[in-house]
């Protein structure tokens, strides 16, 4: 379905997004308007997937173009408007944890949720440990910690503020498959009952059919195709199944 | 021993130091997250009195603080003395002249943190005191000891800029430099040795203080 037959059934994009940039060489262009709870960002690396969410969290200024968030602009270069990132109530987690390590985990988890009164601070702290399988962690220092175990710190750190969005980059690759299915399904649920839409980066495809209700087809800096992973990402399926019977043959 | 002249600097060291840490701080912040153009000229102006000789700073200053130029006339009809040839323009004057050995070890050391590190504190709503107080000044606490150690050592052993705004008036702009200067003068080689030598463990102190790392064992 287009974006206009979209509308014109009375549906509404929550972030609409026009942005041109060049990084060194490389040249971006993003635009798409974002429908559904969750998102997947589809695209070979260096297809500029992490610089689109990095535009969209505010850590890079775009050259030209503007980013409206619900009924919020966050970016219009032509107005001068630019929201800082912390004003933008957008979560965004990397596959780098970066945690603040002479912090515990429960500090950590707690740098978010400064205007919290203190008993819910607690509680928000503990909740999101809790989704996360990281409940025994909360006062072991990052160093402390292993990769998994730090990604999923981070998690809980940029969720628990409950943001109106998350941008996550591969936020699952230190974890391992089981822990990856274990929580993934957790996380989606969580992110449900808040109805807080989720922006999610991958290239793995079996990845992109597993969670997406919607595919953002990234390449060279362009979007070249958004719509359902079934549709989007035929050529890209038919590819890998011919491979793995070629695999299974030999 | 001159103990006036010890005195005079370790008060004149520590008042230095600590402006210098108030001044410092906020201002290596600011250079690892601007992106002003002229910050490179900042930079250069704050990098300043490692290359300047510091006689041509004293001169500057003597200048500037003095009759001549209107702040120095301001400051003498409201306070009712000159600031050159006072403690207090001494402290000017080494406020200046330290400030690049308190900046560097502080920008380095915030420049170290990994930006994912900022980028993350940013994204959770911290604003430019919230990530100095706590998140920069934390992480790099050791390159805030070197600047502190640094600046206090620099002042200590200050001589050029000292003499050229202060003059030598003892107790109140004789420091233990210009005291030994003033032993060689006089061919009190004895009494040079002993203030040379409190000058020389005290710098030694001070940096065994910054390499010392309790715990840490070489391999």
């Amino acid at each position: 379905m287009s974006d206009q037959s979209k509308i014109a059934n009375g549906h509404q994009p929550f972030l609409t997004t026009r942005l041109e940039s060049r990084l060194g060489s490389f040249s971006l262009n993003a635009n798409f308007s974002l429908w559904a709870p969750w998102t997947v960002l589809f695209g070979p690396s260096g297809a500029g997937k992490t610089s689109v969410l990095r535009l969209l969290a505010g850590l890079l200024r775009p050259d030209r173009g503007s980013v409206s968030f619900r009924d919020r602009t966050l970016v219009d270069t032509a107005q001068g408007v630019f929201v800082p990132p912390g004003l933008r109530s957008i979560g965004f987690v990397t596959q780098q944890p970066a945690l603040f390590q002479h912090m515990d985990v429960a500090e950590n988890v707690a740098f978010g949720l400064r205007k919290l009164p203190l008993v819910e601070r607690h509680r928000r702290i503990e909740a999101m440990l809790h989704l996360l399988h990281a409940d025994s962690l909360a006062n072991r220092r990052p160093a402390q910690l292993s990769g998994g175990e730090q990604q999923r710190v981070a998690l809980a750190r940029a969720l628990a503020p409950e943001p109106g969005m998350v941008l996550l980059d591969e936020p699952f690759s230190a974890l391992d498959a089981m822990s990856k299915e274990r929580i993934l399904p957790r996380l989606a649920g969580w992110l449900q009952e808040r109805k807080i839409p989720a922006f999610y980066v991958s290239h793995d495809l079996a990845e992109a059919f597993q969670t997406a209700a919607e595919v953002i087809v990234m390449r060279e800096g362009q979007v070249v195709a958004q719509g359902p992973a079934d549709e989007v990402l035929v050529a890209e399926r038919a590819s890998l199944l011919r491979y793995l019977r070629a695999s299974t043959s030999t | 021993m001159d103990f006036q002249a010890l005195w005079l600097t370790l008060k004149l060291a520590t008042i230095t130091t600590l402006v210098l840490l108030v001044v410092a701080t906020p201002l290596a912040c600011w250079l690892l997250l601007s992106r002003a153009r002229w910050k490179p000229m900042i930079e250069a102006l704050a990098g300043l009195p490692l290359l300047l000789p510091p006689t041509v700073l004293g001169f500057y200053l003597l200048v500037l603080l003095g009759p001549r130029t209107a702040f120095g006339r301001s400051y003498e009809a409201l306070s009712g003395h000159q600031l050159t040839f006072s403690f207090t323009g001494l402290v000017i004057g080494s406020v200046l002249y330290s400030l690049p050995f308190a900046l560097q070890p502080m920008t380095s050391g915030f420049a170290a943190i990994d930006r994912a590190v900022l980028d993350a504190a940013v994204l959770l709503g911290a604003g430019p005191i919230r990530l100095l107080l706590h998140i920069l000044l934390p992480l790099a606490r050791r390159s805030v000891l070197a600047s502190a150690v640094l600046a206090f050592t620099h002042t200590v052993g200050e001589f050029g800029v000292v003499l050229m705004i202060g003059g030598d008036i003892p107790g109140s702009t004789r420091t233990l430099s210009i005291s030994i200067f003033d032993q060689v003068q006089e061919f009190a080689y004895a009494q040079a040795n002993r203030t040379a030598l409190v000058l020389l463990v005290f710098s030694f102190a001070a940096l065994l203080l910054l390499y010392w790392r309790p715990g840490a064992t070489n391999v």
